[in-house]
């Protein structure tokens, strides 16, 4: 559909909150806890954080949470009984004040989760969410939206994004058939659009490199062992990367009981050395410098090529939580410059 | 800074060395690990108040290792590191040359076990003013707001493991956390598998852990590891007047029994 402009002020939207609570929505937003700022289940706009560049982990939880059941089963004289889990019961959710880049960050989930099979729980999760966004006034170093396909004001991924204008304002982007319906059930709570000007209010983010280059070269350096070697020197092998990235979509499978229990999707990271050891003992990749190219090759040669979607999208989560410094901007630049 | 990039360039240059494990300026001002390979690479070296990562930690990593003999610029926790990791037969004497850079910007090298227990015997290895105050304010809290504590502080907890991956201390090449015959830590992120890995993690590293802080430093949604850290440290003080990483040779607090052990704790 075609983007239709609105307006909302911060009144109005002190009101929405409380018009999506009486609809019985779970309202998700970036939320000051302790000395960081995360996504938190919020009952108020006033409890919400907007000011921040970006928070400490992405809002992919809501459609992908930490721990999963898949399913649970009862055995009994011989006879197993398995209950499925469908997506049935979960809750409506509004994901609130997330960044242009998260909101792209579902695409790259779904093309993961939805790939050969759909994935009926990933999927029932991400249809009764609705995405508002909120554009970026401010970046830092580590953000690079723009030169993965995305912007400080960029639309796809969001059901509705908002752009601060200035005197507790914004101007309001109706993206999507979801976001139309969220305005239409919200009375009069959205005006109509004072000015379409939107730019001006932007973080500039200049573009770091060419992402169609990005493929090729890392096809170029895959056998370069000295290259990554190199990279991954310094790299610690923890999970703080994938489990911050709003579009890393690896899980790990356990099962939980004996003659009764449950079957659980808990995240898992290509970065850990025991993702791909294999029963036999026999480890595809053992080093920490092949797991490091193995997120870049997956991140920007695989998924495009297979899915034709990046599994990046430029927020620099991972950079800002490394405890190490790994910057992936500065790896990128760095694999789009060699030579192989 | 620049005696630190001489000694560097020295060092390789005369192959005393094939690596110098050190830092270098990182992202936003801060500094980084950097492994300085050939001379004409020493002057990324740097060393000032944001250095404080503690690099013994890639001394236990395998690829670090596979370069050759290291010289390892040590802050005051790395040199506790070291010898702990020599107490814990990890560590050779002569396997590593220590770099440490005075306040003044000389390079002291240590070359022995010997001359690393030397300088760290002048260092005051006890808890800070600060610390042990809020280790008092802890203390103070009933059991159950302690409980409450923790369970709210690992509720947060993502299982991204960045705690053991920092410390220089969690080098098991298996972590408990990963046998799975039997299991004894449940793998999900859930309130008993938090709960049961942060505390067996702590537990691992009772009357071990020099309290660097990488640990917390590390947990990208802020949990105050070294609390229970320094928790452990002061216990094992209390009753085994031990501290880790003050000697190349010493027992392990948690896994020597001596008879005159206090044992007050079994009632």
């Amino acid at each position: 559909m075609e983007i239709e402009l609105r307006s909302i002020d911060r009144e109005a939207l002190a009101k929405l909150f409380a018009h999506w609570r009486d609809e019985g929505r779970r309202i998700v937003a970036p939320k000051q806890l302790g000395e960081k700022i995360d996504f938190a289940p919020v009952t108020g706009l006033d409890q919400v954080s907007l000011d921040q560049v970006q928070t400490v982990q992405s809002p992919k939880t809501a459609v992908f949470p930490r721990v999963e059941e898949l399913f649970s089963y009862k055995s009994r004289d011989g006879q197993v009984e398995i209950r499925e889990r469908d997506g049935t019961g979960v809750p409506r959710t509004v994901i609130f004040g997330l960044r242009p880049c998260d909101a792209a960050a579902f695409a790259s989930l779904a093309a993961i989760f939805n790939w050969d099979s759909p994935d009926s729980l990933f999927s029932s999760r991400l249809a009764n969410t609705v995405v508002v966004g909120l554009s970026c006034p401010r970046a830092d170093e580590y953000c690079f939206c723009t030169s993965v396909g995305g912007g400080p004001g960029a639309t796809a991924g969001s059901d509705i994004l908002l752009t601060g204008t200035g005197n507790g304002t914004y101007l309001a982007e109706i993206v999507s058939e979801k976001g139309r319906q969220l305005v239409e059930g919200a009375g009069d709570l959205f005006g109509p659009a004072l000015s379409k000007e939107k730019e001006t209010f932007l973080a500039r983010v200049d573009k770091a490199f060419d992402r169609d280059r990005i493929g090729p070269a890392l096809a170029a350096l895959f056998e370069n062992t000295a290259f990554w070697a190199e990279q991954s020197l310094r790299c610690l092998g923890c999970g703080a990367c994938a489990y911050v990235c709003p579009a890393c979509a690896c899980f790990d499978i356990q099962d939980e009981g004996d003659v009764s229990g449950k079957r659980l999707r808990c995240w898992d990271s290509c970065g850990f050395g025991l993702f791909t050891l294999h029963t036999s003992g026999h480890n595809p990749r053992p080093l920490q410098s092949q797991r490091w190219r193995q997120r870049l090759m997956h991140k920007f040669a695989y998924m495009p090529e297979r899915q034709q979607v990046l599994g990046c999208v430029g927020c620099g989560r991972c950079s800002r939580a490394c405890p190490v410094d790994m910057n992936i901007l500065e790896h990128l630049r760095g694999v789009v410059e060699a030579k192989p | 800074m620049e005696a630190l990039r001489n000694k560097a360039r020295e060092l390789l240059q005369s192959r005393t060395v094939q690596v110098v494990i050190g830092y270098s300026r990182g992202s936003g001002g801060s500094s980084r690990a950097v492994f300085v390979q050939a001379p004409s690479q020493a002057d990324a070296l740097v060393f000032d108040d944001t250095c404080r990562q503690n690099l013994a930690v890639y001394l236990m990593k395998p690829e670090v290792r596979k370069l050759g003999k290291a010289a390892l610029v040590a802050t005051p926790s790395a040199l506790r590191t070291i010898l702990q990791l020599a107490a814990e037969n990890q560590l050779s004497d002569h396997d590593l040359l220590v770099l440490v850079v005075d306040p003044g910007g000389d390079v002291v090298p240590l070359a022995t076990f010997g001359a690393i227990e030397a300088r760290v015997a002048a260092l005051n290895t006890d808890l800070s003013a600060d610390e042990k105050e809020e280790l008092r304010k802890y203390k103070a809290l009933g059991q159950e707001q302690r409980r409450g504590f923790w369970q709210e502080h690992f509720s947060r907890c993502l299982k991204c493991y960045a705690c053991r991956a920092a410390c220089p201390l969690c080098y098991c090449s298996r972590c408990t956390v990963e046998c799975n015959q039997p299991q004894w830590i449940p793998v999900p992120a859930h309130d008993l598998g938090n709960l049961e890995w942060n505390v067996m993690r702590a537990m691992h590293l009772a009357g071990r852990c020099v309290n660097c802080g990488d640990c917390s430093r590390a947990c990208p949604v802020g949990i105050p590891l070294y609390l229970l850290n320094q928790e452990l440290i002061s216990e094992v003080f209390a009753n085994f007047e031990f501290r880790s990483g003050l000697a190349a040779k010493a027992e392990n607090a948690m896994s020597t029994f001596k008879p005159n052990d206090p044992e007050d704790f079994i009632r």
